[in-house]
């Protein structure tokens, strides 16, 4: 079995979200990067599914030069190899049009991605890739097992969940269940040094069509100063959200 | 420029996330002089429903083969009766499941978790939450479709009644490579990304056994639930709950976070709730800096003598 897991390299969780002065982007200055939180969980799944079924992994990530370290850490947690589409993405739809391309010729049985990347927020990518492949699209997964050539997979629902079987080849997008929290793998010295030599190899984009700009970006206008109110005097704060804030 | 909208229904009820698409597509409808078209999939709701926000038009699907749901099924559905240039979906987990799906098919521009009415209609603008609520992006579409998909509780349910009419269409669209097996959903439980109200908790509740005053205050202001990452981490409350960064991102028009410290993971998913209020017993934590009320005290007490207190003025 072979599994393309796609990753986005996104600032840091705690970084501070910055944007240049004329606000048309966002300020990479002093950025960490990491691999996209959910796709950790993608990339977790895969690397149980190399242990177990002896499944191949390969990572893809559209970017620049400057995402390689973050791929290097993709093979050091476990994957067999990766490609890296050598483009700076600038929309979902441009994203998703070169992991089709690549996927196209390798012959994947799964693709298995994150729902959503932190940073610009799309949650496009996964459903515009099986589109482009004309593949089976299952979103907001929790749950996966592969049975040769069919997988279940269990899918949050508001208010519940649902489980689904799913002809391969498909994509899945995964969150946070898909493996549990503590299972996610932080590699350790022996991957870190094999993720040096393992095959990462940069293609250049098949085409650079774009379908949404970023025209421009605001930060979160800061909120009021807090009003506090005294744990001895709950009744105001309940006017408060009665009268001022009138919300209750 | 005819205006379509996905009304999602969940066993055949309209969802308020649906009618707030309605009511979103309408304002966009105004603006350009239109109507809008409601598509629905196997309702069993009246249609009047659709029209009182403003959809003159609403096509009732009829497939026996989309009793369940498949992203690429319902695309394909949507894909043969959404006969006009711009589509809006509420962003729900189904609805923003098939809309990158149709986005390809019908070669739409795609933007979507958006905020607000758009800045400009051609070329279409609006502006979208971005970078996890920690900022915003003003997205253009290029080329001549768009297809939208409306943040919940954004933009608002906002009733505007037109007298409309209702088609059936009968399809029968394959839909073989996805089988449902089981299907679990808790009845009556409020959903978390429609709720109005959210009571969360953290770690500071020391323990599982101690959701029942979160409980208890959800129940009489009529809330959702909620926690942060750490507690639906160690098992105490389902992940469902779990919001912020890495979860769900809610906008409700009250959040109470209760003995939660206000990590910046936790607030990017929360941060765009209009009124925010933090009780936690460190005068010092993050928290209070993004709320607009705070109490610094132990939940242990304030949360039941709240709750007493606003089950009095509910009466
Ligand atoms: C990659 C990544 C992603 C993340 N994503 C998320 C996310 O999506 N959502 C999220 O929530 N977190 C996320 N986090 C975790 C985040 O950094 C914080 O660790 C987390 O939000 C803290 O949760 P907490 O406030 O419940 O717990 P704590 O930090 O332990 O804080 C508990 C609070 O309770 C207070 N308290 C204790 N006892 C009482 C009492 N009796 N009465 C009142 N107050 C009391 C304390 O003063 C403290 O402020 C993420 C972290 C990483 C690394």
């Amino acid at each position: 079995m072979k599994i393309l897991v796609c990753i986005s390299s996104v600032p840091d969780t705690t970084s501070k979200i910055n944007f240049t002065a004329d606000k048309s982007a966002f300020d990479k200055n002093g950025i960490q990067w990491v691999i996209n939180p959910l796709d950790e969980f993608a990339l977790t799944k895969a690397v149980k599914l190399q242990e177990t079924q002896g499944a191949t992994v390969t990572v893809i990530n559209v970017g620049d030069a400057a995402t390689e370290p973050v791929i290097r850490k993709a093979l050091a947690i476990g994957a067999n190899d990766a490609v890296r589409v050598n483009l700076d993405p600038k929309d979902s739809y441009s994203t998703a049009k070169e992991i089709a391309a690549v996927a196209q010729n390798g012959g994947y049985d799964l693709i298995l991605c994150g729902k959503e990347s932190i940073d610009y927020n799309g949650g496009s990518v996964p459903g515009m890739v099986a589109q482009l492949l004309n593949q089976p699209f299952v979103n907001a997964s929790v749950g996966l097992d592969v049975n040769g050539s069919e997988a279940t997979a269990v899918r949050e629902i508001e208010g519940g969940k649902e489980t689904i079987s799913v002809k391969l080849p498909a994509v899945i997008a995964g969150q946070k269940g898909l493996v549990d929290e503590k299972d996610l793998i932080i590699p350790n010295m022996r991957g870190i040094m094999s993720a040096r030599t393992k095959p990462l190899q940069v293609v250049e984009p098949a085409s650079s069509e774009v379908k949404v700009q970023g025209v421009s970006y605001d930060s979160v206008p800061p909120r009021a100063a807090v009003k506090m109110v005294s744990p001895d005097n709950l009744d105001e704060l309940v006017r408060l959200l009665h009268e001022e804030a009138k919300v209750i | 420029m005819a205006v379509f909208v996905y009304a999602e229904n969940i066993n055949g009820v309209y969802k308020k996330a649906a009618l707030e698409a309605v009511s979103y597509a309408k304002a966009i409808a105004d603006q350009a002089g239109d109507t809008v078209t409601a598509i629905s999939v196997n309702p069993t709701d009246s249609s009047d429903v659709l029209y009182k926000y403003g959809a003159s038009n609403v096509i009732n699907i009829k497939d026996e083969g989309l009793k369940n749901f498949s992203a690429k099924a319902f695309a394909q559905a949507v894909n043969e009766v959404a006969d006009g240039n711009t589509i809006v979906f509420p962003h729900t987990t189904d609805a923003s499941s098939l809309a990158p799906m149709l986005a390809v098919m019908k070669n739409y521009s795609l933007i979507t978790n958006v905020l607000e009415a758009p800045e400009s209609l051609s070329p279409f603008q609006v502006k979208r939450r971005a970078f996890s609520g920690k900022g915003f992006m003003h997205a253009k579409a290029e080329g001549n479709g768009v297809i939208i998909t409306v943040s919940q509780n954004a933009f608002g349910v906002k009733e505007s009644a037109v007298s409309g009419s209702e088609e059936v269409k009968n399809l029968s669209v394959a839909n073989e490579d996805t089988k449902v097996i089981s299907h679990e959903q808790s009845s009556g439980k409020l959903d978390l990304k429609e709720a109005e109200i959210v009571v969360s908790a953290g770690r500071g509740m020391k323990g599982p056994e101690n959701w029942g005053m979160i409980e208890d205050l959800a129940n009489v202001l009529g809330a959702a639930t909620a926690c942060s990452k750490p507690v639906s981490d160690i098992g105490w409350r389902p992940h469902t709950e779990h919001v912020g960064q890495t979860g769900k991102a809610i906008s409700p028009n009250l959040y109470i976070a209760v003995g939660i410290s206000g990590a910046i993971q936790h607030l990017a998913g929360v941060n765009s709730s209009k009124t925010i209020v933090v009780i936690n017993n460190d005068a010092e934590a993050p928290f209070f800096k993004s709320a607009d009320y705070g109490v610094v005290g132990d939940a242990f007490q304030i949360i039941p003598a709240l709750t007493e207190k606003i089950k009095a003025i509910k009466g």
